[in-house]
């Protein structure tokens, strides 16, 4: 494969306006997107903003949108398009833009804050923990999570409704929730912090309707709704929704 | 001018990696109010990029192994050049620091009885490292991130406030360290969103930066390692130690060029990965070194058994520290029995099955798979050193992480020097952010609360901060040269346009692979020195487009001052020391002396009062200084056979 | 610095406020209406179908088969029979076909389903109908509130469906005479049968609900051993929910259509012994 001119549109702009400006690009081979980007960064526009820090998928920052999809740019190869193809790249869109590719990320840390930290279990010292590899299996999954807002920038709950941002947590934070609730040593329940419930009552568990965008656009392949937002729902049934368990906790029996 | 924002705090942390967030952690919970400032947005730091494991003797795997054994190794790999005090804090504190991350949210992998698996590693005698899969870096930044968080809900309940006692500025770099005569008396920053300055006013300043990498073409490192730290410390004058051991990782990618650099992780020869060159040779058999003779398998069957039966035979040579790996297969390529994109063959499709390799290095296989369209279950992966980190940085006090000279300077991590001596050992990295970080945070703490009342905490002058601030704007206005000379046939040149600073970046790091990079030699790195002095002063004329909000051409030109005074420190010590020796390996001067062992070099600035265009590439703007270390305690030594110390240490130091 | 930022509480989704401006709902160039509208087409297909075989009241019996949606036939208006799946329950007040009485049960479950309300969510409300394509409401607040709180009850409908398959089950092992009721038979309908009922027990244990009673709720899975590796297995049939959901769905109208087809004459049941 040789080196060919692509056509790019890459939004510019700020808070105030902007739009889609063209480019025409040197391409070689075995290039992602975020190397044109960098092209076009030290040949044509400067000044043209953007987040990357790895380019090897591992820190989740270069998160745009590409051909309207969600996808870090390191991780997005040029030979997916075909030669032709007019290749559009425009800033995450359920945030507020910054510049040019970069968006105020602030609500992730908002609600990163929101969601109560693990919880040491008492009396067990450093050193003495012991977990079983099967019983860390499932919240090793969720901490694979780099971080790169892709699922929060696809989640229709806030993407396409900027008034649920105050209630919904969205899918990182909420599979935050399920890491710690499966995490084998978290002591939140002795300290009198029921994390499935508090993920329907504070984190908006319900607003999510399970449609799946989350898992589809995860650079790490983890698989949010069905490992974690889905038994999330079911650990919030068991609480609220379940007689015998509603039963159970009325005549002062708990189940763990 | 002095219209620049201006904030109080304790301590402030610069950077917000492994070592940085550590310190933060420990000088708030140590009762200081603490800051931190990074590049970056938080939890993006560079340690997500180690992959392998934190090093610590917890002896979980193989009951043998304590500090003094992993003491031992790391003088080894650092060929005892380290700070032996650092070395022993290291090894010692390590496991607490590692089981302390577990009480934070930790999850690493299990051994059958529950406890944290460790795993091998270039160097390490026994299974030390704890890991998570091949992403143990992104554990340790989300759980050190998550502690902070998990502070600040604390002081959120307490003062209402989440930032009341711990603050991070996310995306705002530092320029200057402000001094108050010598003592540190705050921070001069710019917001990358808004180009807006601003001073973080604190008796107690830690530097965890990290590393330089971004100064080489081929490397590992992200662009947030342009050497601010090591920069920032020999602006405020401190000294920066030993900065000739760069680390060239042994497995970098090769191919496509695009990701040419990017790291692939030595647990894949850890957990059993052979290096072979194009005639289909192991070839590491031929590199043992004759210090290691003892040490490692001579046989490909030995090296085999030694997966399943360590204590009975010894370990294959591809797991030799990562200088003699990078040098071996630099060697091979060299002669012509390299791969078809320049590198050698890493394989492990042909030593574990695909399910395995799936489940213990499931980033290298998404790597491999995703940008290189390479199956490493179903086939070799082509390999190439690359520029990975750097042992020398800023000479620090072994015990309290102050760096010296600087009162109130403080330094852990990457950018700190010594620890690692002459090459770092896999593992020790993410160990060293951990130990060190905590005693910086520390001593950083205690420090700022040793100067009570008004007067004692060091004021910050307007006159540095309005310095910084039109340093920091120059680009905006940079001009062609400012005087132009009449050529020798006449005609006066025309004013040239501002220099492209990513075009100087391009330059910068072509001229340090190509003269100071893996094998140097006198000539090239003097030629070094004078392409660094060219760039110097068209650095001066970097001039950028646009407006200060999210500019990156303008944060480059920025940066650019600090790569070129850490790469001429390299360079400089790099052409003083006339050795080989583990990160440092000169063509004229192949062997390790042992005269050398006790010589450190410690780099200055030359212009203290800030003349950084120096334009004669012989003076330059950095002072060279040899220095003797001190020797290293009997304790330590008498854990060492005598054949063993003879190979390393002088005549006079045997027996003194 | 990119902290602290309120969110802007003006309703409205990516073309609003202080977004990127960009005047297009969504900038995708492939084919994304595909997934929402093949799936809304599969499940209207089904609607119809199974609507006028619900409310057909005839051809669901042909010896020794019963049509999936009639079984277990409980009113007195049932046609009989023999051994057959049918109890007289509702007695003669029952005038509606007596599928409408069962059918409540698998609809239930098929309806509250994990995949299913991806499903119909994607592709009849547009709730969003694609990834990053911008929905039509105006307002959307979930599974929050009723109505669509009631989602929540899918374990309940889980545990009826236990018990409609198990009364497939039978009918399945019914399937095993020939017209004569005699024992040791086999026809093409009772290989139609057995593919059903095995896509049926696929489908309904490799439910959510199910994944999390058998052992999703545990937080110590060494402790429970068996638990575990149930979880295990039911998790592995999981990942393949969706397929089994349109398997299913598929064979259980074809094994009625089959039904209706022999009761009504059109086609001859090959017998095989």
């Amino acid at each position: 494969m040789s080196s060919y001119e692509a056509r790019f549109k890459v939004w510019r702009g700020d808070v105030k306006g902007g739009g889609l400006e063209d480019f025409g690009v040197e391409v070689n081979e075995g290039e992602v997107v975020l190397d044109i980007i960098h092209r076009l960064q030290a040949t044509q526009a400067p000044d043209l903003a953007v987040r990357w820090n790895c380019k090897a998928g591992k820190c989740g920052s270069c998160s745009a949108e590409i051909n309207g999809r969600p996808r870090l740019m390191c991780m997005t190869r040029m030979s997916v398009f075909t030669r032709e193809e007019t290749i559009t790249v425009t800033p995450l869109r359920a945030f507020p833009v910054v510049r040019d590719l970069v968006t105020d990320v602030g609500f992730n840390y908002d609600k990163a804050r929101q969601v109560p930290a693990f919880v040491p279990p008492a009396g067990v010292g450093p050193g003495e923990y012991r977990m079983m590899q099967e019983d860390v299996d499932r919240s090793q999954e969720f901490r694979k999570c780099i971080e790169c807002f892709l699922c929060q920038d696809t989640c229709h709950v806030v993407r396409d409704h900027e008034e649920n941002k105050p209630a919904f947590a969205g899918p990182r934070f909420l599979m935050r929730v399920a890491e710690l609730d499966m995490h084998p040593l978290d002591s939140a329940a002795d300290s009198g912090l029921d994390r499935k419930a508090t993920a329907q009552d504070e984190h908006g568990l319900g607003y999510c309707n399970i449609t799946k965008c989350c898992t589809e656009v995860c650079p790490e392949g983890i698989r949010i709704t069905d490992n974690a937002l889905i038994p999330l729902k079911e650990r919030a049934v068991d609480r609220k929704y379940d007689p015998l368990v509603w039963l159970g906790s009325k005549i002062g029996r708990r189940r763990t | 001018m002095s219209v620049v924002d201006r904030q109080e705090w304790d301590v402030v942390v610069v950077g917000a990696g492994g070592a940085g967030l550590r310190a933060a952690i420990e000088a708030r919970e140590r009762g200081a109010r603490t800051a931190v400032i990074c590049k970056s947005l938080f939890g993006k730091a560079h340690t997500v990029m180690a992959e392998g494991g934190i090093a610590a003797a917890m002896g979980n795997v193989n009951s043998g192994d304590n500090w003094e054994v992993h003491f031992r190794d790391t003088m080894r790999g650092g060929k005892f050049l380290n700070q032996w005090r650092m070395a022993e804090l290291h090894a010692r504190e390590a496991p607490d620091r590692v089981w302390e991350l577990e009480t934070w949210g930790a999850l690493f992998d299990r051994t059958k009885d529950g406890r944290i698996s460790q795993r091998n590693f270039g160097g390490h005698e026994y299974p030390r490292l704890a890991h998570v899969g091949d992403r143990t870096g992104l554990e340790l930044i989300r759980t050190l991130q998550q502690k902070i968080v998990s502070l600040q809900q604390e002081d959120m309940k307490e003062t209402g406030d989440y930032e009341s006692r711990l603050k991070v500025y996310q995306e705002c770099t530092v320029t200057r360290v402000l001094k108050d005569g010598e003592r540190v008396s705050g921070v001069f920053c710019y917001e990358r969103e808004s180009g807006r300055f601003f001073t973080l006013e604190a008796p107690s300043v830690v530097i965890a930066t990290g590393g330089i990498g971004k100064s080489f073409k081929v490397t590992s490192n992200s662009w947030e390692y342009t050497g601010d730290g090591h920069a920032l410390a020999l602006l405020a004058g401190a000294p920066l130690l030993n900065m000739e051991f760069v680390q060239f990782h042994p497995t970098g990618m090769v191919w496509p060029p695009s990701v040419k650099g990017i790291l692939v992780t030595e647990s894949v020869r850890g957990d059993g990965g052979v290096l072979r060159n194009s005639e289909g040779k192991r070839f590491m058999f031929d590199y043992i070194p004759d210090v290691f003779k003892e040490k490692y398998a001579q046989s490909e069957e030995e090296g085999d058994r030694w997966y399943e039966d360590p204590d009975h035979n010894r370990r294959p040579p591809e797991l030799l520290p990562r200088d003699e790996v990078a040098r071996a297969i630099n060697s091979e390529v060299k002669a012509g029995r390299g791969s078809p994109h320049g590198g050698v063959f890493l394989d492990v499709s042909t030593r574990m099955p695909a399910e395995v390799i799936r489940r213990r290095l499931p980033s290298m296989y998404h790597q491999f798979k995703e940008l290189a369209d390479v199956d490493i279950t179903a086939e070799a992966m082509e390999v190439g050193p690359t520029c990975h980190y750097v042992m020398g940085g800023i000479a620090v006090d072994s015990d309290t992480a102050a760096a010296r000279g600087v009162p109130g300077l403080f330094a852990a991590g990457e950018v700190a020097g010594g620890m690692h001596g002459s090459n770092r050992l896999g593992g020790n990295s993410l160990s060293d952010l951990l130990v060190f970080g905590r005693r910086a945070g520390w001593h950083a703490a205690e420090y700022a609360a040793g100067l009570t009342g008004e007067d004692t905490r060091p004021p910050v002058d307007d006159a540095q901060v309005d310095a910084a601030a039109a340093e920091a704007l120059r680009p905006f206005s940079a001009e062609g040269p400012e005087s132009v000379p009449a050529s020798a046939d006449g005609v006066t040149a025309v004013s040239q346009p501002p220099e492209n600073p990513y075009t100087l970046h391009q330059e910068l790091q072509q001229a340090m692979n190509d003269l100071v990079g893996i094998i140097r030699r006198e000539a090239e790195m003097e030629q070094a020195l004078e392409k660094l002095a060219e760039l110097r002063v068209r650095a001066r004329r970097a001039g950028v487009e646009g407006h200060r909000q999210f500019n990156p051409g303008w944060h480059l030109a920025l940066d650019l001052r600090n790569m070129l005074l850490v790469s001429e420190c390299v360079a400089r010590a790099a052409l003083e020391r006339a050795e080989s020796r583990g990160g440092h390996t000169r063509e004229d001067h192949p062997a390790m002396e042992r005269s050398w062992r006790r010589i450190n070099l410690l780099c200055r600035l030359a212009d203290p009062t800030g003349g950084l265009a120096a334009t004669d590439p012989v003076a330059g703007q950095i002072d060279l200084v040899n220095e003797t270390t001190r020797p290293i305690r009997p304790d330590l030594l008498a854990l060492f056979e005598k054949e063993e110390l003879v190979k390393y240490l002088a005549e006079e130091e045997l027996y003194e | 610095m990119a902290t602290g930022t309120e969110p802007h509480l003006n309703s409205g989704g990516v073309r609003t406020g202080t977004r990127a401006a960009i005047a297009a709902p969504h900038l995708r160039t492939d084919r994304w209406w595909l997934a929402p509208a093949a799936t809304a087409a599969g499940l209207l297909a089904f609607v119809v179908y199974s609507t006028w075989r619900a409310f057909a009241d005839t051809h669901y019996y042909a010896a020794p088969y019963v049509s999936p949606f009639y079984s277990p036939c409980l009113a007195e208006r049932c046609g009989t029979m023999r051994a057959g799946p049918n109890a007289d329950l509702f007695g003669s007040w029952w005038t509606l076909s007596p599928a409408i009485i069962i059918l409540v049960f698998p609809l239930g479950f098929r309806l509250t389903c994990y995949y299913y309300r991806k499903a119909y969510y994607r592709g009849f409300w547009a709730s969003p109908p694609a990834c990053a394509v911008a929905e039509p409401h105006k307002k959307y607040t979930g599974e929050t509130r009723f109505p669509l709180i009631l989602q929540n009850i899918h374990r309940y409908f889980f545990y009826a469906a236990l018990v409609v398959a198990g009364v497939l089950t039978y009918d399945t092992v019914l399937s095993f005479r020939d017209e004569h009721y005699a024992w040791g038979h086999m026809g093409l309908g009772t290989l139609v049968f057995l593919v059903n009922i095995t896509l049926i027990w696929a489908y309904t244990l490799s439910c959510h609900s199910c994944r999390h009673i058998v052992g999703g709720k545990l937080k110590h899975f060494s402790k429970h051993p068996v638990r575990y590796r149930m979880w295990q297995w039911v998790g592995k049939l999981n990942a393949r929910h969706m397929l089994l959901a349109w398997a299913s769905l598929v064979s259980v109208a074809l094994a009625d259509f089959y039904v209706y087809l022999v009761a009504s004459g059109a086609f001859d049941d090959p017998r095989f012994f």
